[in-house]
């Protein structure tokens, strides 16, 4: 967008909450299950059935609550009424104007903060397909609801309108999920919609204090389409008023296939709710010691476990190492590969690390010695091909094949092999995969000699790596890797290359 | 027949001196020979019932004891869900409706041995004063076919007036079971809000509504609402609390307690039943309690504030009748107008009328003036009760402000109805426990019902002050059923 707009974004996010039941009742909370089998008198809103308010919800609300650094208040549940086929009671229990949690903010890794107005509890619709030829209602020749997911739990989280960008509120929503992940209150899917987003967009003029008109753009089903809509949207209403015009407030649909926005009927825009108490549930007052027992029951936060990691890797082995090298290593290898600066880099490792939950393996491993940039690599790239796993790796194993990788010991291609094997579950330690699969590093002996015979095989590519070209350089090391099958560590053929040259 | 009462019968039954067969058949055929006209009745189950009873004798037979009102037969008002028999609370939009479950009292009442003989006719979803407003045709009264028994629960009061059942549970909004017990002339009672659960009470409007007993005796409906009263999971305005213990206390007298008389109920009454609330205070206070005039000016704002409040919660509630999952469906091209067929089809005026009243007191720019202003008196109806109970133990009003009206004479002026409800409506505001009992007749031979009311649970000094005025009620006018029967 031109210089002279801003993006201004609030998001709100529908969060599943991972509770065995439902909100209101006692069927199972289960997703992907044969249609209308989850279901009772409450959940199909028969005659005469009452809501019972699910106590493992409320605690998972206030466990949100509480990592979005929220105050937790006594709350109230209202009615949202309105007709829709795939609503049991036509109406929603929701929270209105008594949330349970106010006053929030959410730190994103780059350090900047978005605050949170409130995160509410509410029940979930049924889900309701259209049978006809485009699968929306106008055309469809029927209709068939699901009510299995009818008054599954829901946290609505709420955030000021502090997002200036696509990317920003992509970050927001990855540290949201991974905030749901670590307190166990969600899956957080947003392809199955466990999570889902509603962006409000408006533009304004650079400086200026006041809010613009905004537009709430919908079906937002993956990070992408989220960045991509807000991008698009602002620049279609900057355009607007550049050319003297209006932006009418309305909800928005986003378009996967157009890469657009398009007006949703305006006739959902019509809505009178009439929120009022719901007479058949109580306040919820949650005491003092209820919340305290929650804190207390609380792990650690992405955003604390971040700074845990950060420090691990860059806390001094011994006084006479210096402390950035780690850092500064990590910063040039992620230069190598991507468009982001070094800092960005290392953060977007670290966050991944802990994203995947390998902070506890990975600092563990430092602890006993382990090089913090193998480590990590090894966490965020092959770890996380199945992150479960690797949770269960003994931390003394994952310590030594990176120590065998390190000292020479195993080549990198090597040390991924065992790791993959690792992963499978045996139990194994690095040393006895090694031996059984007849791991050993090229001495440098062995080394020396292969690329000596790619060289001569391959006079002109080392011509061109003499007179500078640096880019031919990973070609030779491909050939020396392949040549050893793997065996050779890919530094070390580099820095025999080029100490070659020079010498 | 012995005496036609379920304290009586079932002790019988228990000693094996009654069958719990014999007592259904005789039902049965009660209700066949008088329903006809009366129509106090939507639904009778003949074979459940007689099933039930065999099965309740045979239990006996073996020793075993089925509970408190083994073998007692009890009506109960069609909006309470069944699982066995048809719940339509008498709205063609339910017509034919089977709930797959039972309300928490019906379970109530099944554990206690009781045999549940039918649905009794009601004002559609309760709305009513007159169970006029059923799709299913009015309810007579039984001391005049040509006047209407009150309402909602109109068919659960002429079941127990009849003498087709001894006991009946109703549900009452904002007089439901009192009205009607009062034109009839027999004992019925609203608990505390939350004695007993709504799990299972078609909602009429959900923070008034509350189930409670009809029977011809005090003793008879303390009785019923022990069995169904206390805690219910389900419910999450039920109390947390043990059912209140009754029947032990009625014989406990009035000496020493404080009644007040609420002048601002007597004042709009007809004089035959002023009359009569006045000879009730002489009777409590003959029998030792302190009673005196007392004033609670709010209570004149009740009423407004009620035909707010219900008719919100109401249209809220019944937007569930959409004929997308059970009930009537009127096809239509599309959804909107599927919904509305089936709701212009299926719905009485009355309930229309509420549903118009209810979704525009909510809407917004009205909320505030309407809504909230009526919750606002509410609160000042129950600081009004609050003040009262620091100096009275017992309130004492009539029930209803005339006797029973003829059919329909009010249909036509909605407001005239509505004013059937103008002494019961506060204590459903408030959520306090009142009750009418019999006390005398007008001129023209017709019960005339007075309303005791108390605060939060205070049922077992109501139901003390209840059975001071029943014995002397049947002293009093004994001599003149008796004329009566002869005629």
């Amino acid at each position: 967008m031109s210089n002279e707009f801003e993006t201004v974004v609030g998001l709100e996010v529908h969060c599943e909450l991972a509770t065995r039941t439902k909100l209101f009742c006692s069927c199972p909370n289960r997703f992907g299950d044969e249609p209308n089998t989850n279901v009772c008198p409450v959940c199909l809103g028969l005659p005469g059935s009452l809501p019972v308010l699910n106590e493992a919800a409320v605690e998972m609300a206030m466990r949100i609550g509480l990592a979005l650094h929220c105050e937790i208040r006594p709350s109230v549940f209202h009615r949202k009424n309105y007709f829709y086929p795939d609503m049991p009671k036509d109406y929603q229990i929701s929270q209105y104007d008594a949330p349970i949690c106010v006053n929030g903010w959410l730190e994103l890794p780059d350090g900047s903060k978005v605050g949170i107005v409130r995160a509410h509890l509410e029940e979930d619709t049924g889900k309701t397909t259209h049978v006809g030829s485009t699968g929306r209602i106008h055309d469809a020749s029927y209709s068939l609801v699901d009510y299995n997911r009818a008054g599954v739990p829901l946290v609505e989280v709420v955030s000021a309108p502090d997002i200036s960008s696509g990317q920003q509120a992509r970050q927001y929503v990855s540290e949201l999920r991974a905030i749901l992940l670590a307190t166990a209150t969600s899956d957080g899917k947003l392809e199955e919609g466990s999570l889902r987003v509603d962006a409000n967009v408006s533009v304004r003029r650079k400086g200026s204090d006041e809010l613009g008109t905004r537009c709430e753009i919908k079906n937002l089903n993956s990070l992408r389409s989220l960045a991509r809509a807000i991008e698009y949207e602002s620049e279609r209403q900057a355009d607007l008023i550049r050319q003297g015009l209006e932006v009418v407030q309305e909800t928005r649909h986003w378009s996967e296939d157009e890469e657009r926005t398009v007006p949703m009927r305006s006739k959902e825009e019509a809505f009178d709710y009439r929120y009022f108490p719901e007479p058949d549930l109580v306040a919820l007052v949650p005491g003092e010691q209820w919340i305290e027992r929650v804190r207390g029951s609380m792990g650690m936060l992405p955003e604390e476990r971040r700074k845990r990691l950060i420090e691990a890797i860059v806390r001094p082995r011994s006084s006479s190492e210096p402390t950035t090298s780690h850092i500064s290593q990590a910063e040039s290898d992620a230069e190598k590969s991507s468009d982001e600066t070094p800092a960005e880099a290392v953060l977007s490792h670290v966050a991944k690390v802990v994203e995947l939950g390998l902070d506890d393996l990975v600092i563990a491993a430092i602890e006993l010695g382990a090089d913090r940039r193998i480590a990590v690599m090894r966490a965020v790239n092959e770890a996380a091909a199945d992150p479960e796993r690797a949770r269960h790796i003994e931390a003394g194993h994952f310590a030594k094949l990176i120590e065998m990788e390190h000292k020479g010991r195993i080549s990198a291609t090597q040390a991924k092999t065992i790791l993959a094997r690792m992963l499978e579950g045996d139990g194994e330690d690095p040393e006895t995969i090694a031996a059984k699969e007849g791991f050993s590093a090229l001495s440098r002996d062995e080394l020396v000699e292969v690329i000596n015979s790619v060289i001569s095989a391959n006079s002109d590519a080392w011509q061109r790596f003499v007179s500078g070209d640096q880019a031919v350089g990973k070609f030779l090391v491909g050939q020396v890797m392949k040549a050893t099958r793997g065996r050779a560590d890919g530094r070390a053929v580099m820095e025999l290359l080029t100490a070659r040259n020079e010498g | 027949m012995g005496e036609w009462s379920a304290l009586a019968i079932s002790q019988g039954v228990r000693d094996g001196e009654l069958k719990a067969v014999e007592i259904a058949e005789e039902t049965l055929s009660r209700i066949e020979t008088n329903d006809p006209l009366l129509h106090a009745f939507l639904h009778v189950s003949p074979e459940l019932a007689l099933k039930r009873a065999a099965e309740l004798d045979e239990r006996i037979a073996k020793g075993e004891d089925p509970g408190r009102l083994s073998g007692v037969p009890v009506a109960l008002k069609d909006n309470l869900c069944t699982r066995d028999m048809p719940t339509t609370a008498a709205s063609a939009i339910l017509d034919g409706w089977i709930p797959p479950y039972d309300a928490t009292v019906v379970s109530r009442l099944k554990e206690s041995g009781a045999v549940i003989i039918g649905k009794t006719n009601m004002d559609e979803f309760a709305m009513g004063s007159s169970t006029e407003n059923s799709a299913f045709g009015a309810t007579r009264n039984p001391h005049d076919p040509a006047r209407v028994p009150g309402g909602s629960s109109g068919g659960s009061a002429v079941a127990v007036a009849a003498s087709l059942v001894p006991l009946a549970l109703g549900s009452d909004t904002g007089g439901s079971i009192r009205q009607p017990a009062a034109l009839c002339g027999v004992v019925g009672m609203k608990p505390t809000y939350g004695m007993v659960s709504r799990y299972g009470l078609i909602a009429f409007a959900s923070s008034l509504d509350q189930i409670g007993p009809f029977a011809a005796t005090v003793a008879d409906a303390a009785v019923l609402l022990e069995v169904i009263a206390g805690h219910d999971g389900y419910d999450s305005t039920s109390l947390d609390r043990q059912p209140p213990s009754l029947l032990d206390q009625l014989d406990r007298g009035v000496d020493g307690l404080k009644v007040g008389v609420v002048s601002e109920l007597l004042e709009g009454a007809d004089p035959a039943v002023a009359v009569q609330v006045r000879l009730a205070a002489e009777t409590l206070a003959n029998a030792g309690a302190l009673v005196e005039d007392t004033s609670i000016p709010v209570l004149t704002y009740s009423l407004p504030a009620y035909y707010l409040l219900a008719p919100a919660e109401a249209s809220s509630n019944l937007a569930r009748y959409d004929g997308v999952r059970y009930g009537l469906r009127v096809d239509a091209p599309d959804v909107e107008s599927m919904n509305s067929r089936t709701r212009e089809k299926g719905f009485g005026a009355e309930v229309k009328r509420r549903i118009m009243l209810g979704t525009y007191a909510l809407s917004a720019g009205y909320y505030d003036a309407f809504y909230l202003q009526a919750q606002k008196v509410r609160t000042l109806v129950i600081n009004g009760f609050s003040a009262a109970y620091e100096s009275y133990d017992l309130l004492l009003s009539p029930t209803s402000p005339t006797t029973a009206f003829p059919l329909g004479s009010r249909l036509a002026d909605p407001l005239s109805m509505y004013l059937s409800d103008i002494c019961t409506i506060p204590s459903n505001l408030a959520g306090h426990p009142a009750m009418s009992i019999p006390f005398g007749t007008d001129d023209d031979g017709l019960p005339v019902g007075v309303q005791l009311m108390a605060p939060a649970l205070g049922e077992a000094v109501m139901v003390r002050a209840a059975a001071v005025l029943e014995a002397a009620e049947s002293h009093l006018s004994g001599q003149q059923r008796r004329d009566e029967d002869e005629q």
